[in-house]
């Protein structure tokens, strides 16, 4: 594919982006709103334009244990998956990551039943935040092309080999069509070199993967693999300034909007942090110091770059796109908290949950988010979360 | 090596690709079946393991008994992992990113791993026709965990969770029938084996790994610790399960039944149901009862392998 600059649904991006990495297996089971990126993938091989293995497997369990076979040879492999489908192969999704193989998969963030719902939140993700997976959130199709050759880089580095999960959000960024900037294949190809990896599954070379552990040696085990997602960070921003030097592109772990001089922040992850640019501007021109602060990568947790974007702020309005049931609020608000637990004159965090199961958060909301959230701070009414917009009776 | 019954067993392979040190139980059968299908595979094989008895025995970390590259990953999913990378090394190969080699892709699991929590994977997997054998070690229960039930333990059989009692005869469904099954899934071979038949069994193995397409071996694999018997007498249940035809030996070629092991004296059921420690609660009446079954489904055995 040549350089060029076209319109398409994101989906279809994302399955141009796995074609261009030239991967070797895809291995899928179809879930809204994930399936247009395996359903592309698939015409994508049946059509000649991708010399890989299209493995339709009977379930989501299923297809990351075929990618964790075909990963565990050596081959590059992709899956893409959401809500219910994720749920169903979370028990081998903690395990591609303790076998340590650079599996990629798009999740497609969408809520988990009951009640059934296609429709988007992070409930899915935040599911298995704790699997040892390298998790990127991306705000728009630009960052979901970029991030798969990304998410590849990172995965198949030889210090990390880790797996990693390019989280974007159901419908609100699957089932768009944005202008998005291609690359040529020969730049992904530099960007992005063949897989080679050491102790893949081979007669010549036979080892035991995958074996039983006694409870003298599984804390060890779990240390290295803390360990290995804790040192893939300074990889994750060496792969970033490669992309920028060669597209002009660049990301951030944690990405400010007007931040410098402001007072208080948004804090957003996922396609939020768009919609909240627009209400930041606004609320601007009607003369509050606020700033918008990107959370996009989740793990490993990027606790400095956070610390320096919130230095100095009074206020943090954390946006969750999920409930962490019967605790103190949303799974992010409860991150940051914690991260800024003994800080020094560490910013008051005011929690609200909106946009649960696709309900629509506009501009308009998220000013009434901000100005409300900043009136419970300046009150000290920090208690709990607020669900935003929750009709009464 | 065509056919090692005819020949004698000098020409069996004489490397151990699953070697001795593992911690299975004395006279474990099953570890037995493996290292022969092990034999018959040879090394140019990857093995993906179902949790079971013979991952926990056989990869203690930092030990291995495996000589063969080898994967464990989760009790249900050894199909699909083995069809994993059946299908990254088939692109690898086409694609020149590694040298052209015939490689084994197996499967293996037990009872409970194969017809029970895997059914759906196992189903999966032979549908897809990947070019993999997939092996069940059938000791007709969980024996890992301690003995319980699977829908592979024989009606009549106690276990700890069909334990017979006043009102209970133990297990009190039949066997699931995994090997129509598989047959039912259209795939080029199907067998039966034992490993107290270790000839027809690495005839069966290697003839699985010749053909192309998916292939599904149902091995009978006596467990002394669960069947309660002493734990040198696992070959001779092995053979007694045989002949007595609770356990017929058989193959299916691409849908065509062939009987490849007729004994020259059918045994009595009975025969093999007594010393076992599972059975012993059976009265004559429930004997008799387990008699009628097994020659009612060998004579369908038999007319199915007439049929062709």
């Amino acid at each position: 594919m040549a350089k060029e600059r076209k319109g398409i649904e994101v989906s279809l991006a994302i399955s141009e982006a796995v074609c261009q990495a030239d991967v070797d297996v895809v291995s899928a089971y179809p879930i809204t709103p994930q399936t247009h990126i395996v359903e592309h993938l698939s015409e994508l091989v049946a059509d000649g334009h991708l010399d890989a293995e299209f493995v339709p497997v009977e379930s989501e369990h299923s297809a990351m244990s075929v990618c964790v076979g075909s990963s565990a040879v050596g081959a590059r492999s992709f899956t893409s998956t959401s809500s219910q489908g994720l749920a169903l192969m979370a028990e081998i999704f903690f395990i591609t990551s303790s076998l340590r193989l650079p599996v990629v998969m798009a999740l497609a963030n969408r809520s988990l039943s009951g009640p059934l719902s296609i429709w988007n939140d992070h409930t899915d993700t935040m599911m298995v935040r704790d699997a040892g997976w390298i998790h990127v959130f991306v705000d728009n199709g630009q960052e979901a092309y970029d991030h798969i050759f990304w998410a590849f880089r990172v995965a198949e580095d030889k210090g990390v080999r880790l797996p990693v999960a390019v989280n974007l959000d159901g419908f609100i960024m699957t089932h768009m069509i944005e202008p998005i900037d291609f690359e040529d294949t020969e730049l992904i190809k530099k960007y992005l070199p063949p897989h080679r990896m050491e102790g893949a599954l081979h007669p010549d070379n036979p080892l035991s993967m995958g074996c039983f552990a006694m409870p003298e040696m599984y804390t060890e085990t779990q240390a290295a693999r803390d360990h290995a997602l804790l040192n893939s960070y300074p990889v994750c921003l060496k792969a970033w300034d490669e992309w920028a030097a060669l597209t002009g592109r660049k990301y951030l772990p944690i990405e400010t909007y007007r931040t410098e001089d402001a007072e208080y922040c948004i804090v957003t992850m996922g396609s939020f942090g768009e919609t909240a640019m627009n209400a930041i501007d606004e609320l601007r021109a009607e003369g509050e110091k606020v700033g918008g602060i990107r959370i996009r990568l989740w793990r490993p947790f990027p606790f400095d770059d956070f610390f320096r974007a919130a230095a100095g702020k009074k206020y943090l309005i954390v946006l969750d796109r999920a409930i962490s049931f019967g605790g103190p609020g949303g799974p992010v608000a409860l991150e940051v908290r914690n991260a800024l637990y003994k800080k020094t004159k560490a910013p008051t965090v005011v929690d609200y949950v909106a946009g649960l199961a696709g309900r629509d958060v506009a501009v308009n909301d998220f000013k009434k988010i901000i100005l409300e959230g900043k009136a419970k701070a300046e009150k000290g009414k920090t208690k709990g979360y607020t669900l935003y917009g929750l009709r009464s009776s | 090596m065509e056919k090692f019954s005819v020949f004698s067993s000098r020409l069996v392979e004489k490397a151990e690709f699953f070697t001795s040190g593992h911690r299975a139980c004395q006279g474990c059968a099953e570890a037995l079946a493996v290292r022969h299908v092990l034999k018959a595979l040879g090394r140019d094989t990857i093995v993906a393991m179902s949790t079971g008895c013979m991952e926990i025995i056989s990869s203690p970390l930092p030990t291995t008994a495996w000589k063969v590259p080898w994967i464990h990953v989760a009790f249900e999913n050894s199909s699909a992992v083995a069809s994993g990378c059946e299908s990254g090394m088939k692109a690898m190969m086409r694609k020149g990113k590694i040298p052209k080699k015939k490689i084994n892709f197996v499967g293996m699991g037990g009872d409970g791993a194969t017809a029970d929590i895997g059914m759906g994977q196992l189903s999966g997997a032979l549908e897809r026709g990947h070019d993999m054998i997939y092996v069940c070690y059938d000791n007709e229960a969980y024996m890992n965990t301690g003995i319980q039930r699977s829908s592979e333990t024989p009606w009549g059989a106690s276990t700890t969770t069909s334990p017979a009692g006043r009102k209970s005869i133990g297990q009190h469904t039949q066997k699931k029938d995994m090997p129509k099954i598989a047959v039912a899934h259209h795939i080029p071979y199907v067998a039966t084996a034992c490993s107290s038949f270790p000839f027809d069994l690495m005839e069966k193995v290697k003839k699985a790994s010749e053909i192309e397409g998916p292939a599904y071996v149902h091995v009978m694999s006596v467990c002394p610790t669960g069947w309660r018997i002493p734990t040198e007498e696992a070959i001779k249940y092995g053979r007694l399960i045989v002949d007595s035809c609770v356990f017929p030996l058989f193959e299916v070629v691409n849908g065509k039944y062939s009987m490849t092991y007729k004994p020259e004296k059918i045994l009595p059921v009975a025969e093999y149901i007594k010393g076992q420690g599972r059975f012993r609660h059976l009265t004559p009446q429930m004997i008799e009862e387990i008699q009628e079954h097994t020659t009612r489904e060998y004579e369908k055995i038999l007319k199915m392998c007439e049929e062709g």
